[in-house]
């Protein structure tokens, strides 16, 4: 429910997000995911001001660590938490994970375990969003590790010669993985290579969802009239690339210095200052979230797990043959009179 | 409607003009297909009847416009996507293989991906190593993607027509080899099934199971052997995603004997899936192993004889067969 204190909607959504992603790390240690390719966006909730920047309607697909964008445009964290433990009552029927949820309820087409895969995918949205002449836009989410993927380029070409309804948002964590961003390419002025393929882009200070916000709204505007655009939000990965990774390509100094541009507290610390929200609305607000997820996450827990029947579903279309379990392969070769 | 003469590059055209007329969304995209009109004709005119809001000529860039038909299937469009050559699946399997084939599933039946990828492989044109190859087997490796080679003239047509109703991805791979073909289109009447295999030629001694051109290549080998006695079915699959087995282990365990023959080359090719699944279907009726005759493990090369010897022709099917039948051997088993 939005209240007329635009930060303080921002921080709720960023507090949100931080917590859901606490929690899959506690289910984690408590073995109830299912495996460990958990990829925590801690530390860039500043993409809440994106996400705010989008209408109704509007479509995107993510990249592997994409739980926050998903939570900040509508996704129910019970739902999420179910999908993240492989449970039948997940997003996807346990069939996708945390790093393949969709739902397209909420206009989510797709996160994506491959670097750089659903970005061409906006394009085709926004080809149809064009043609259908609806009023939507498509965004991709995607990591700095996509920056260095040639599809993205392509996309980006086919985009700006067809005037699409297009946003690519770079969330630039500094990592692919363990490579930080200065090993893996010569530039990082990522706004200079949108603009090279003729669309609009900018640079966005993710610890400043304020200033996220203001800066993405002119450009999705823009690509709701047909000039595509790019977005690239600098911020940190609080932790590592996934659940299982120490970082030891990195140091505490680096780490103490990145986390010290948290963008939850940040935006605490204004609403605190300039008198928006007194210390102990927030707290309360903390802890109602705290307990929307300590809830979300025992539920979900409880779910039950799919049917192994469903294993054969959704392969293809319902109506269409499904493919031969090998099973039944089997008794078709042996159980014949021979 | 009667039978009428023409080629399969027409009826396939045809197939794509009545697809589109039938259904708006159907949309066109790929490098050469407007203003040129395709590489080898296909979609020639259709920028001019249909508009370039649905002929989409896109910069060279397969990843990108693979990737946008998908997207485009995700939110309403029927694309089809054009790959010149299907020796450039390499620069697009993630968009077939990891994004297409699996967004259904991954998804749990929350999206489909109703895209049609059109595309032509195949040898014959001295068109050397890097657009000569048959590399069907790659996409039939992947759950998720359907994938047809039309022969004739009528399944040019008619299964192109199907292709462009299916709600799953579906990769439709012609052969540079029959574009200039003549053969009957009848529009009211499919050659067979969609998945189900047809038989182009009926005997009792062999059965030759293949696809694509080497339809024609077999049926010239069974009028050869023919001649000298023997008899010959020439099953075509059409379709190796759906693929219906049983009117295949019908025909080997009537005949005793079956031969595999692709243009694809021998080691992990869609050969072998077939010989494998008729010993397992037939294998108590089996008087003789099945024998596959198909491409050399070799990159295909430019010049015309070293082109042509790296494929089966008519004349190899043939002796190949009349050794399995009769166990004379050809001049070159020495």
């Amino acid at each position: 429910m939005p209240s007329n204190r635009p930060l303080f909607d921002l921080y709720r959504t960023m507090r949100r997000i931080r917590t859901f992603e606490e929690r899959v790390g506690e289910m984690f240690v408590r073995g109830e995911t299912a495996g460990s390719m958990l990829h925590l966006s801690i530390g860039e909730e500043g993409v809440a001001g994106i996400c705010a920047a989008m209408a109704d309607g509007d479509a995107f697909t993510t990249h592997h660590r994409g739980h926050g964008i998903f939570l900040a445009r509508g996704g129910d964290p019970v739902r999420m938490l179910a999908e993240i433990g492989g449970k039948a009552s997940g997003y996807c029927g346990g069939k996708g994970g945390s790093m393949h949820i969709a739902d397209t309820a909420v206009g989510h087409l797709g996160a994506n375990a491959i670097v750089g895969g659903g970005i061409p995918h906006v394009v085709g949205a926004g080809l149809s969003y064009k043609r259908l002449k609806t009023d939507q836009v498509a965004l991709a989410f995607f990591g700095d590790g996509a920056m260095q993927q040639g599809v993205l380029y392509e996309s980006m070409n086919l985009a700006a010669i067809w005037n699409l309804p297009v946003v690519f948002v770079c969330i630039n964590n500094q990592y692919g993985m363990g490579t930080r961003i200065d090993k893996a390419t010569a530039n990082t002025a990522f706004d200079e290579r949108a603009r090279a393929f003729g669309l609009n882009g900018a640079l966005l200070d993710g610890s400043d969802v304020e200033a996220v916000n203001a800066a993405a709204t002119p450009i999705i505007d823009a690509a709701r009239e047909g000039a595509p655009g790019f977005l690239s939000m600098t911020c940190y990965r609080f932790h590592g690339h996934a659940r299982m990774d120490k970082s030891p390509y990195r140091d505490d100094t680096e780490e103490a210095e990145g986390r010290a541009r948290d963008p939850v507290a940040k935006a605490r610390g204004v609403l605190i200052e300039r008198a928006e929200a007194p210390e102990a609305e927030l707290d309360a607000l903390d802890r109602m979230i705290a307990d929307e997820m300590d809830t979300a996450l025992e539920a979900a827990i409880g779910e039950g797990a799919p049917d192994i029947a469903a294993m054969f579903a959704d392969v293809y279309d319902p109506g269409e043959l499904p493919p031969i379990p090998v099973r039944q392969h089997l008794a078709a070769i042996l159980g014949e009179d021979r | 409607m009667t039978a009428v003469e023409t080629t399969y590059r027409e009826a396939l055209r045809e197939a794509l003009i009545d697809g589109m007329e039938a259904d708006d969304t159907i949309t066109l995209m790929g490098e050469e297909i407007g203003v040129y009109g395709g590489s080898y004709g296909v979609t020639n005119g259709l920028l001019d009847r249909f508009g370039a809001e649905r002929v989409l000529d896109t910069p060279i860039s397969e990843p990108g416009l693979v990737g946008t038909a998908v997207g485009a299937a995700l939110t309403g469009l029927r694309p089809v996507a054009e790959i010149m050559y299907i020796d450039f699946a390499g620069l697009v399997m993630d968009q077939l293989a990891n994004q297409a084939a699996k967004i259904r599933y991954m998804f749990g039946g929350q999206l489909g991906v109703p895209l049609l990828l059109r595309t032509q492989g195949g040898a014959g044109r001295s068109a050397a190593a890097q657009h000569s190859q048959s590399l069907e087997a790659w996409f039939a490796h992947t759950p998720g993607l359907r994938v047809v080679l039309p022969a004739t003239v009528n399944d040019a047509y008619h299964l192109l027509r199907e292709a462009l109703t299916k709600p799953d991805p579906v990769i439709f791979i012609e052969h540079k080899g029959l574009y200039t073909r003549k053969g009957d289109l009848d529009k009211d009447a499919p050659d067979g099934a969609w998945g189900q295999p047809v038989r182009r030629r009926t005997g009792s001694d062999l059965v030759i199971v293949t696809y694509s051109r080497m339809v024609f290549e077999c049926l010239a080998a069974a009028d050869a052997l023919e001649a000298q006695g023997i008899s010959t079915s020439v099953i075509d699959i059409r379709s190796l995603n759906p693929l219906d087995m049983s009117p295949i282990a019908d025909a080997v365990r009537a005949a005793g004997r079956a031969m595999v023959v692709t243009e694809s080359c021998l080691t992990a090719g869609f050969s072998a899936e077939l010989s494998a699944r008729i010993t397992e279907h037939c294998f108590d009726w089996l008087e003789e192993p099945v024998v596959r005759v198909a491409g050399e493990d070799i990159p295909i090369a430019v010049a015309p004889d070293l082109e042509a010897q790296s494929i089966p022709t008519a004349a190899l099917i043939a002796e190949t067969a009349d050794w399995l039948v009769t166990r004379r051997a050809p001049q070159w088993a020495g």
